[in-house]
């Protein structure tokens, strides 16, 4: 395999490690009890997916009369935070999936966390279009299966490609997720000093013994499944956004919408993925395997996507003024001056402005603008969807049909609640499995101290003059 | 390490069985071959509080289904008899019979007989009887051989698709519109072509036979 200047590389795996002490680290996350800051993540995570429950419950009982939704916004906070969930989920699939493809080797110690990331996004999106048909137990109606009614779903609507998507996305990504664990799986397997965590981790590693033909077949599995989820990263965000641009609501029947939907993906994806893994490696003391240089790439990543974000921005009213549509123009002016202006200055003082930062190396580097920058972020991408659904469905062609929006506390518990759902998933995965894969980070301390000094011809001279295949 | 491969075994055993009955639900379903398999009421004879028999009045009698149905060419709902259509006869013919106790009871008292509903669609559609007497649907297409029903029972399921059937090609079950009561009519060979004549002269509007208003409104 070719390799990149050695110094970059080596500088992937800091401290002197051995298989032993890094396997011992990596596995000490789920061995030894929580950090104390674990407790509160869980609980407050608890407590949300409590709030969640119960608001899930009210919109069951009492009927989407108790959200804020009206004619003409019939899509409030619900498709809001759709949007803006499945763009979280999409920094895990891009990391897994396209950067094993381009061999970066910088994604061993990421992947692991931003698929649980995105398994969770993606199931705290799916629940709001669910609960947003009013009717959930009838949401098989919108596959297409042979039914007594005679009749298919519309394949001609976006919102059929949609469930597709979707499903498609959370299938891969489960399966990337559990692909990976494997290996890991089997080591806590035999690491395990309680009968429970062996049964546990023994049905769950599905009889992997690693062997040289188990590894033959992971391998392969892995690169087709990162094959076939490479499109999927393009492609879920895109046909999202096509819900709205095939409607023609002012300020959505645009074309640039899949390209703008899917940086944005990634933009908010990375920045989420920062806002997890900074204090995660704080907490547990990963910094030896998610080092600064991750950090920085990610904030790289970030900052060329968000780019991508803060152009569209600009585009958009280009768009508006050179369409000549006078709809759309208003629609833009009701951005700029309207009710919800605030919003929208806002929007674009974080997406176009906050994200300058980023250009420089000392605002990455330090990790307290990082975690802040990474969150603003986030409130950034979801005033964009604010933006995008709320504003230009509060105001169409009908003077007379504008209506403004007005959250209920259902709403704002939906939302809190699948922010509570989040931490806590993330918080009890981390608790029984390793947030960073083991074998990854083994093989990659392989490649890393190993097959360099390989290449360079001669003995191997180890770092610290010791095999690492010995323990110390 | 035989104990081993018999876990494996068993391992084995459950992940494969579990993959291919994943498969074969997979299968059933999107096949289609279930589809209308749950359906609970057609071919289930209803119990009526007189034991009519269609199988004598209408079949070996002859009777015409609207000398008791009567508003089924003018009215969206067929309409039954009033107990006074029954006595036109039962007044003379057994007018001692115990089984038509009830139906001299509700003469006297001067209270409907209550029938229990047989032939049903759901409140969300939208049917009307005239329309499709008057275009040449005849009753035996969707009610089937109540002139041979002892007891009735609803002999099709009347599910969307069955509708739509009809709806989407109306030539295939045309007939002429002096046909349409006759419980003994058998379709032509050249059904198709007839139909294809008939939804012409019949003037059905096939443009908007399949709008989702045309039956939910």
């Amino acid at each position: 395999m070719e390799h990149k200047p050695a110094a970059g590389d080596s500088a992937l795996i800091q401290g002197e490690h051995t298989y032993e002490t890094l396997s011992n680290k990596l596995a000490a996350v789920v061995e030894k009890p929580p950090p104390r800051a674990w407790w509160p993540v869980f609980l407050i995570g608890g407590l949300g997916a409590a709030l969640l429950l119960y608001a899930i419950l009210v919109t069951f009982i009492r009927g989407l009369g108790t959200w804020g939704i009206n004619i003409p916004v019939g899509w409030g906070f619900d498709i809001v935070h759709f949007v803006w969930w499945i763009g979280i989920g999409h920094a895990g699939t891009l990391i897994s999936a396209i950067l094993v493809l381009m061999r970066q080797d910088w994604r061993d110690s990421l992947n692991r966390l931003t698929e649980v990331m995105t398994l969770f996004a993606v199931l705290c999106a799916a629940l709001y279009p669910l609960i947003h048909m009013g009717r959930a137990q009838n949401m098989y109606w919108i596959f297409p299966y042979p039914n007594s009614l005679g009749i298919w779903p519309q394949f001609k609507s976006p919102l059929t490609w949609d469930v597709l998507a979707i499903m498609t996305y959370l299938t891969i990504s489960t399966l990337f997720l559990y692909l990976g664990l494997i290996p890991d799986l089997a080591l806590l397997r035999e690491r395990a000093q309680s009968r429970f965590t062996r049964i546990l981790y023994g049905v769950l590693s599905l009889g992997w013994t690693g062997s040289a033909t188990h590894w033959h077949r992971y391998r392969a599995a892995y690169v087709l499944l990162a094959g076939l989820a490479t499109p999927v990263v393009i492609s879920v965000h895109s046909v999202v956004s096509l819900d709205f641009a095939y409607g023609v609501i002012p300020g959505w029947h645009i074309t640039v919408f899949p390209p703008f939907f899917a940086s944005g993906a990634i933009y908010s994806g990375f920045a989420m993925a920062l806002t997890l893994i900074i204090p995660l490696r704080k907490w547990y003391r990963l910094e030896d395997v998610v080092t600064n240089r991750h950090l920085d790439w990610m904030a790289k990543v970030m900052l060329a996507s968000g780019l991508g974000v803060a152009y569209i921005y600009l585009l958009e009213i280009f768009i508006a003024w050179y369409s000549g549509e006078p709809f759309e123009i208003r629609q833009q002016l009701w951005r700029f001056s309207g009710p919800y202006a605030p919003y929208y200055w806002a929007m674009m003082f974080i997406n176009v402005g906050v994200l300058q930062l980023m250009w420089f190396p000392r605002f990455r580097h330090n990790l307290w603008v990082l975690f802040i920058v990474s969150i603003v972020a986030n409130v950034g991408m979801w005033l964009e969807r604010f933006v995008i659904v709320i504003i230009s469905l509060s105001r169409d062609y009908l003077p007379s049909s504008a209506h403004l929006y007005h959250p209920t506390w259902v709403d704002w518990s939906l939302y809190l609640g699948t922010l509570g759902f989040f931490l806590f998933g993330i918080a009890l995965f981390i608790r029984f499995f390793p947030p960073i894969a083991v074998a990854e980070m083994l093989h990659l301390l392989h490649k890393l101290r190993f097959h360099r000094h390989e290449k360079e011809g001669g003995t191997i001279p180890y770092r610290d003059g010791q095999d690492p295949h010995t323990p110390r | 390490m035989p104990r081993m491969r018999a876990r494996n075994l068993w391992v084995k055993v459950l992940f494969y069985g579990g993959l291919a009955t994943v498969a074969v639900v997979l299968l059933v379903v999107f096949s289609g071959v279930a589809v209308g398999g749950f359906d609970q009421r057609a071919g289930k004879p209803i119990p009526q509080p007189v034991p009519f028999s269609h199988a004598l009045h209408a079949g070996e009698m002859g009777i015409s289904c609207r000398y008791c149905h009567a508003a089924v060419e003018r009215a969206s709902y067929a309409g039954l008899p009033p107990t006074e259509t029954c006595m036109t006869c039962h007044s003379q013919v057994r007018a001692q019979s115990p089984l038509l106790a009830p139906v001299r009871e509700s003469w006297e008292k001067g209270t409907p007989l209550e029938w229990n509903r047989v032939v049903e669609v759901p409140d969300f559609v939208y049917f009307n009887h005239s329309i499709h007497v008057a275009k040449g649907v005849g009753c035996a297409t969707c009610h089937g051989p109540v002139h041979q029903m002892p007891v009735l029972y609803q002999a099709k399921s009347f599910e969307m698709r069955f509708c739509l059937d009809c709806h989407q090609a109306p030539e295939k079950y045309l007939r002429p519109r002096e046909e349409v009561f006759n419980m003994n009519y058998q379709p032509p060979a050249e059904q198709l072509e007839l139909g294809r004549r008939l939804v012409e002269a019949h003037g059905v509007n096939q443009a908007n036979l399949t709008d989702c208003s045309v039956c939910h409104r």
